[in-house]
Order: C-alpha cells, then structure tokens, then sequence
C-alpha cells in the first residue's frame, strides 16, 4: 500500500538536484584542464573529444533521471540479463585489446560489458533486496541468489582478464550487501574466506602481468626500468608538486614524457604535480562532496529500491576515486581503473553519467513509495 | 510502511557506517597525499631534476701532434657514429635489432655492446658504430622517434696524414680499455680514444685537453629539449716534435724493404730529426678498428713491424764500439794514437784464436790507432782491451750514453747492456774471462746498444764531448719552448710533473780531452775519406761539398764456425737471413763542423758497409734539407697554437 505520486515533466526537471550536476561539472571541468595540459596546451585531442562526450553523457545522464525509479525497478533483473549475456559474448566473441577481451562490437560502437556490469549488478541486488523484508535476510538461502548474482559477472569479468573491474564490482556488491542489512559477522566471514582464498588465486587465477603488478607494487625498484617504472615516476611526479605545484603545464614529469598515461590513469598525479597539494585536495574535496550528496539522496529516498541503487552508485563512484588515487600514490597495485570524469575516455564517462543519472532518477522520485512486489502492487 | 521504516532506518545506520569507512580512507589518501607531497616532497623535487636534467660531457679536440716546421702528423676527422643509452631503450636487444636494420652491425659489435651495457651505468651512452657514411647516419637520424635510447653522434676521429712513415713516433689512439679507467670522466665517454704508443700515448694527458659539460633538460626518451647550462671544456695542447717529416719520409723510403732502423740527430741540441724503424705499420688502422686477422699478421710478421727497432731493437755495436775502445786507451794514457799494433789476422790466448775480419787476407800488418779505426783492425782492438780490461771500457762507453735509456718521449725504450765484471758474476755466478775483454773490445759479447744510443754516442763524439740527451719533442705540456738549452732549468718542474722526459738540462762535458777526441773523430773521417777506409766507396759525393765521418759495424748474429772461416766467406747467398750479421754504420757530418749525427742498423744486413750505403743516401738528404738550417714553427705558443673553443 503506498501513494502514488506522479510528476510532471516541468515538475520533474525542478525537482532534479541542479546542484550535484553543478558539482560534477566541476569536476569535469577539472578534467578538461589537466587534458589541455596534457597535450602541452592543445585542446586538441582529448579536451576537445572529452567536452563532447561530457555533453552527449550529460543529456543522456537527464533522460535516465527522468525515468521513474519504478521503471528502473520493474527491469533491473531484464537489464541484469542483457548485461550477462554481453559478457558472454565477449568471452565468445569479445575483441582482443591490450591482451585482454573487454570489448564486444556491435558494429555501430564497440561496447565494454563490464562496464554496464557495474550499473546493472547494483539495479539487479537493489531490486533483490528491495523485495526481501530485513526479517528473511537473515536467513542463508536468501544469501544465495545474491551471492550467484555477484559472482557469476565477477568469474566473467576475471576471465577477460580485468582484475579491476572484477574487485570494483565484489566491493560495490559488498557495500548493497551492507547497506541492505546483511549481518556483520557474514562479512566477517566473506573477507575471512577471501583472505584464505588468496594463495590460491596466486597460483591458480592470476596471470603473469597481473602478478607482476601486486610484485612491482610491493616493491617498487624491483624493476626500476620496466613495471616499476610508471609507479616510480608517478611517486616523482606527486611528490615533487609539493605544497602549490609548479604551475599549470609546467608539469616536468609529465611534460617531458617521464609520466605514463598522463591523459587516462595516471591523470591525477599530474594534477598533483602542476597544482600541489592544494590542488589534490581542492578535487578530493569535489568528489567527497558529490558523494555526500549521492549518500544523501540514498537516505532521503523513501523506497528501499532507491537507497540502494543511489547508495550502490555512489560507492562505485567512491571507489572509482579511491582506487586511482591510491594506485597512483603507490599505495595499492597498478589496477587499470580511471580517475572518475576526469581521465580521457568515452566509456567510463558515459556509464558514470548514466549512473549519476540512475541517483537522479531516485532523487526526483524520493517519495515514491513502492511495495515489495511492484508487478502486484502496481 | 512499517517495515519500510525499519528499513530505512538499518539503511542510515548501516550508512553511517559505509560513509564512515569511506572518510577514514579518504583521511588515508590525504594522510598519503601528504607524506608525498609536504614529508617527502624534497627528495622528489630532486628526483625529478634528476630525471629532467641530464649533464653531458662535452670532449674536447685533442691536440695535435706536429713536426718541427708545423706540419700535421696527427690530426682531427669528423666521426659519424650511434650511441646508446640503455636506461632510455625499451630493451637493449631490441633495440639493436632495430638498428640491425638501418646500419651494419655484426656480432662482435653486438656482443661487445651487451656486455659494456652490463658493465657501465644504464646512463651512460655507449659506442655502437662509428665511422660511418653520410648516407647511413642521415638513416638512423630519419628513423629516430622508433628508436628510443638511440643518439646520433658526430665526434671527431684521429688521422694520421703520414700513415706508416711516421707510426712509431706518434703511435696511435685506440678504445679504452678496463684497465685504462682512471675515474676521469671523459674516458667512459663513448668512442672515445685514448693514447696507446708513441708520443699518443706519452703525451696522452696534454692531448686530452679538459672535458667541457652541458647540462640539458631531456624528456623520458633521452631527448634533448633545450640547454640550460654550458661549460666548455678546453683543448688539448698541440705537441710539437723535433721531427723534420720530410727528412722521415726520405728515410722511410730508403728503408721500406728492410727490417732496419735509422736516427738523425742534432748533436749539440739532441733534437731527434728522424727516427724510422722499418718495416712499419699504418696507425689509422687502430683508430677504425682492426680485425683479428690484420692484427694476428702485425703481430706474427717476422720482421716484427709494431716494434721501434731504433729504441726497443738491441743489437751488438761490433765495430761502432771501437772509438770507445780507443778513447778509454787514450784517456787511460794506456796507449797515444802512436801505439802500434801488427796484425797478422790472428791472435792466440790460452787454446783459444781470435780473428781479424782480415784474416784471410793475412791481417793488416803494422797498424797505428788512426788506421786501425779507419781499417777497422779487429787485432788492434784485442790488444788495447787486454790493456785496458772490461770496466775501463764499460766505464767509457757509460759517459757515452751505451747502456742507459734516456727517457725519450715514447714507450718501450730499451737500456742496451755494457758489461762489467760484476755484472757477470751477478747475473751467471761464473767469473768474467780475459777472451771476453778481448771479445767485447769489438763490440761483440754481451754489449748490446740501440740505434738510438749509437746515435748519442756519435753526437756526444762529434759535438767535443758533451753529454747531449735525445729528445722528441719540442715543446712540453706547459706550452714553453725548450728550444735552446738555456732555458731548461725552469722546465725542471714541469718535467717531472710530466714524467715522459727526463731533465734535459744544458748538455755538461763529459770530461774527455778534445785532442783525444780529435784522433777518434779524424780516424773515422778516415773510414770514409781515407784510401783504405771500411767505407771509402761511400764518401760523399762531390757536389754536396762538404764530407761525412763514420764507422762500420758487423754484428755476429751467432758464433762463425770453424769450417765457415776456412771456406773463406761469411756471408754467402746460401747464408739464411735470419743468420746474417747485423749490418750498422754510425754518421756525423759535416766533417770540421759537425751538426748531425746518423745510425743506421740494418737487421740482417750483411755487413757494415751496407749500412755505410744507406748512410750515404740518408746523410746526403740530410745535408740537402738541412733542417737545422731553416726556422721551425715558431715556439713562443702564440700564432699557430690556437685554443680552439669547443
């Protein structure tokens, strides 16, 4: 039994949270600069390619938001399916890039699947969750069909191979479970599992390059020449910005190319080193402050659906952060995963924004209030 | 609704506590953002001064080595050459492959590379190939951005303009090697050469000049993006030698087919005017890179063409060693140039004879001590060292020069040998025996000497007696001329800082009588212009005007045997080379007033008027070019020595 409360479109459109997206563009904004600095001043060619992309993601990003929450709801187990089937296909038929199959051609575009993994894995265990009263998620055979929704997409996403994917989508999974009400001890019991699992993985699940990572990053100037060499150089870069920087493209580090991949993953460390400290904590405080308004809006949300997507969401997004910026500080391995809006690249952004877009979507229908069983209830 | 609330209110607690986990993380980032941007900062800063700026050791232009009038003996070539740094490759092997593709490289090269990049630091360039074409360094500059770590290079090469003629004055640059590393930076410098014979090598240091530096920014692929500092270096100084190289020329030619040695000198100032030992090898050979098999033939050749034979060859006087012999007995008072001898052909000691070359002539008969140099009487010679004993002659060849090196400007110089009584008791433990005396009274025995001490030993006879010392060059490293002797004593401190010539202090007398000296000097005018001189067909020809002195020497290879002196002749075409006597003539000229002493050795050269032979070629050039006769590169260091900027 619930009311039913339906929006207008102008009532829709005044009810979205202008200033979150205020917030993103910010941060996007941020993006753009660093990507100007990165081609020595050029907006050519990736600030000009990611404003673009930014705009396109931004509209698509205001569509989704105006969707009912309960349409998201009614497919998020369709939307699961797909997402699955496409990382079928990549393991079928998945195109082969820098050594690993992540991709899979559609002809028009080339998709990564893991990536709409990470949206439809978190609408797949909101709805579970949504339609399980706390009372029974106590009990082990409700843990059952999420544990399968986890990691059948997490064993995929493994055998691409894309370790980074594969531990963003587990901890994004862990958080719902958290938030859902799924009991302590039971985590306890996962980490402790996955903690003892780990030797194995080692011998049995991880590949050479990826050893090599977690080696490289557990010491450093093993190799200073070969894997180390991005992590060393990225230390440099960070740590030599010091307390302001040296100033807008007068990045030595990345500049004269001593910096890897300073337009995608290793984008922060040169923001660190052209703006500092002050500059590092400038955008950590952005992306803490779009966090706080995604959790927020999770808790404003009067539906259990709601929550969880929103909350699911922004710990993905949380994590995206967390993880790039530790990875560049040396403080976890190499994983390949981007500074969130603000590395180059296309579909990183589109599934943030669709995401962002999905927390929208719950905002302006926070007092939707929808029953456990929307296909009867409704 | 209830539920829904419930719910929601596990929801916010189980929030809380997600977003209070994610705080302490982000607190763990700005905790780490700290450490490496305020703790360590300083450390990074340097790192990434380090990465950006790298020093680059600028070579400088090695000096020249000149001859006496200016003209280049070794000089500088532009060198096209690859250099790699290793830290900057993505993979050293690779790399090469690479290369492997636009230039030659074989395997020797290739494997040498591999194992100087495990031995030098990973940023320090290493030589890959050199001399190479336009057209092949044109390539590998088009072909750069694939090539990481790569660097084009020009450099400048060593060129020997006279080659051959002048190899074992100069000698030759080659590459470092391990045992050359001194810490100085220059000599891990890719390519670069280092002195390794002759005057290169003696004078290496001076040559070198001193490294200049550039310190430039580079990006991650060793590209140089703009200079920020420059210190240049300096020059090496030039070297200028007493060699006259057209005289060295003339007598390379004269000598080409023989394994032989010759020396002109300047007897009073000791400047060496030409020193050729033949055969001789070409010196730009080392500097390009000699293969296996060229330098397995230098070395096997039999005629042995890497040695100097006039400082390192070591052959009896014979003959040549008589005017010492006769200047002891005059000095002693033992015998004037009146004492008289008869010569038979051979004389009886104990069981054993002793000849006179002439014996199968019947000797010499009656011979005075002007007639027995000029004749060169063997039995003479025997009767005055039985007088004189072997200490009195070694004593006197000693004030002459035998059996001491001089410290001559290039390596390998040898100390001949003049025997003493106690030396052969030191070195064999058996006694010295009276037939010895007699033996070495002709030059024979142990006596062994260079061409280039019978050279001093001439000038020192010719110049009235003063202890003249040999000398190469013309002007030290401190860039001060030595030209006169007077000036020498303030040379004194750099002399020994230099190390490569001993003290060349104003020439002293060694303390015999002119008048004694008057009858050696006459008796080998004799030798040449006498009726029955050794060497009256070599006299000098008319038109020159003026007239040389000299002696012969045959030097026995081996003991003759009994059948060989009866059979009458020493030398026969049968005789094999190797079995040859050494054939030597010592030179002054001209006679009344001596400037140039010559020697000349020739290996298996027969006999002494062999070498008279050549003498009288090689002496006749000489008084034609005259070379103390004209004005040599001007030694006050300004106008032709230039300090080239580089």
């Amino acid at each position: 039994m619930g009311r039913q409360i339906e929006l207008t479109l102008l009532q829709k459109l005044v009810q979205i949270n202008w200033i979150l997206i205020l917030l993103i563009s910010l941060i996007a904004g941020v993006g753009f600069a660093m990507l100007y600095s990165a081609a020595n001043g050029h907006i050519n060619p990736w600030a000009s390619r990611q404003m673009i992309r930014f705009s396109a993601g931004l509209g698509l990003m205001l569509l989704i938001a105006l969707i009912d929450v309960r349409a998201w709801l009614r497919h998020a187990y369709v939307i699961y399916a797909a997402a699955l089937l496409l990382l079928v296909a990549v393991e079928v038929m998945g195109v082969v890039g820098m050594g690993a199959r992540r991709w899979v051609d559609l002809g028009l575009f080339q998709l990564q699947p893991s990536e709409v993994m990470k949206l439809a894995l978190v609408l797949a265990l909101a709805r579970f969750y949504h339609g399980l009263p706390l009372e029974e998620i106590g009990q082990m055979r409700w843990l059952v069909v999420p544990a399968g929704l986890i990691l059948i997409p997490v064993a995929l996403v493994m055998r691409q191979p894309d370790l980074g994917t594969a531990i963003l989508l587990l901890a994004t999974a862990t958080a719902i479970l958290l938030l859902a009400g799924v009991r302590m001890w039971k985590f306890a019991v996962a980490l402790g599992a996955i903690l003892l699992s780990i030797p194995l993985a080692w011998r049995f699940m991880l590949h050479g390059y990826q050893k090599d990572r977690v080696l490289t990053y557990l010491n450093p100037e093993r190799d200073p020449l070969g894997a180390g060499y991005h992590i060393m150089q990225s230390k440099i870069a960070l740590g030599s910005g010091g307390l302001f920087g040296k100033g807008f493209m007068q990045g030595t580090q990345s500049h004269l190319a001593f910096l890897p991949e300073r337009q995608t993953d290793f984008i922060f460390t040169m923001l660190a080193e052209e703006f500092g400290l002050v500059g590092c904590l400038g955008l950590l405080s952005l992306y803490m402050l779009v966090i706080a308004y995604g959790y927020a809006i999770a808790m404003r949300s009067r539906n259990q659906f709601g929550r969880l997507l929103a909350g699911g969401v922004m710990t993905t997004f949380f994590l995206y952060v967390f993880i790039n910026m530790a990875m560049v500080m040396g403080l976890i391995p190499v994983v390949g995963v981007p500074l969130p809006l603000v590395s180059y690249g296309g579909t990183s952004m589109m599934s943030l924004l669709i995401g962002f877009g999905l927390v929208l979507s719950v905002y302006v229908h926070r007092d939707a209030i929808i029953s456990r069983r929307p296909s009867h209830g409704d | 609704m209830e539920r829904d609330g419930s719910r929601h209110k596990a929801f916010t607690r189980r929030m809380a506590l997600l977003g209070g986990g994610q705080l302490s993380l982000a607190a763990l980032l700005i905790g780490r953002m700290y450490y490496l941007q305020v703790l360590e900062s300083d450390q990074y800063k340097m790192l990434a001064e380090e990465n950006r700026i790298s020093m680059r050791l600028l070579a400088p232009p090695r000096g020249l080595v000149l001859d006496r009038f200016g003209q280049e003996l070794a000089s500088n070539r532009r060198n096209y050459r690859v250099v790699l740094i290793a830290e900057q490759t993505k993979g050293v092997s690779e790399t090469l492959d690479r290369l492997a593709r636009i230039i030659p490289i074989n395997s020797h090269q290739r494997s040498r590379v591999l194992r100087e990049v495990k031995r030098k630091r990973p940023f320090v360039p290493i030589k890959v190939a050199e001399n190479l074409t336009w057209e092949q360094f044109a390539r590998v500059n088009v072909q750069l951005p694939d090539l990481p770590g790569v660097q084009p290079d020009v450099g400048e090469g060593r060129y020997y303009p006279m080659g051959i003629e002048t190899a074992h004055i100069v000698g030759y640059v080659s590459s470092v090697s391990e045992a050359d590393l001194t810490g100085d930076p220059l000599l891990e410098l890719p390519g670069f050469r280092i002195g390794k014979n002759g005057i290169e090598k003696v004078y290496d240091e001076s040559l070198r000049g001193k490294a200049g530096n550039s310190r430039v920014e580079v990006n991650a692929y060793g590209r140089v993006i703009r200079e920020l500092a420059r210190q240049d270096g300096q020059s090496g100084d030039d070297v200028v030698l007493t060699i006259d190289t057209d005289l060295q020329e003339k007598i390379s030619r004269r000598l080409a087919d023989e394994s032989a040695a010759a020396v002109v000198m300047d007897i009073h100032q000791g400047e060496i005017l030409a020193m050729v030992s033949s055969p001789s090898y070409d010196p730009n050979a080392f500097n390009l890179g000699m293969s296996t098999k060229a330098w397995q033939s230098l070395i096997q050749h039999p005629r042995k063409p890497l040695i100097n034979k006039a400082i390192a060859g070591q052959y009896p006087p014979g003959s040549t060693f008589k005017m010492i012999v006769a200047l002891a007995a005059l000095e002693a008072g033992i015998a004037g140039p009146d004492h008289r001898v008869f010569c038979s052909g051979v004389i009886k000691l104990g069981n054993s004879k002793f000849h006179c070359w002439r014996h199968r002539y019947g000797g010499h008969g009656w011979v005075d001590m002007k007639q027995s140099i000029a004749q060169s009487c063997d039995i003479y010679f025997y009767d005055l060292a039985r007088r004189l004993g072997v200490d009195r002659m070694a004593a006197m060849a000693r004030r002459f020069g035998l059996g001491e090196s001089f410290g001559i400007e290039l390596a390998g110089e040898m100390d001949g040998l003049v025997p003493s009584k106690d030396w052969k008791l030191a070195v064999t433990g058996v006694p010295w025996q009276l037939g010895e005396t007699l033996i070495t009274g002709i030059g024979q025995a142990y006596l062994l000497a260079t061409p280039l001490q019978l050279a001093v030993m001439t000038a020192r006879l010719a110049n009235g007696g003063m202890a003249v010392r040999p000398r190469l060059s013309r002007r030290l490293d401190g860039g001060k001329s030595v030209d006169d002797g007077a000036g020498s004593t303030t040379e004194d401190g750099q002399n020994k800082e230099n190390g490569a010539q001993k003290s060349d202090a104003a020439a002293q007398p060694i303390g015999v009588s002119a008048a004694n000296l008057k009858v050696i000097t006459d008796a080998m005018s004799d030798v040449v212009n006498g009726a029955r001189g050794t060497a009256r067909k070599y006299r000098l020809d008319k038109e020159l005007g003026t007239k040389m002195a000299g002696k012969t020497g045959t030097a026995q290879v081996r003991r003759i045997t009994k059948a060989e002196r009866k059979a009458g002749g020493k030398l026969s075409k049968e005789t094999p080379w190797k079995e040859r006597d050494h054939a030597l003539f010592t030179a002054f000229a001209p006679v009344g007033a001596p400037r140039y002493a010559t020697v000349v050795v020739v290996e298996h050269g027969g006999s002494g008027s062999y070498a008279a032979k050549l003498t009288k070629d090689i002496m006749t050039e000489v008084l034609r070019g005259n070379p103390l006769g004209r004005a040599a590169v001007n030694m006050d260091g300004g106008g032709h020595r230039k300090k080239r900027k580089i």
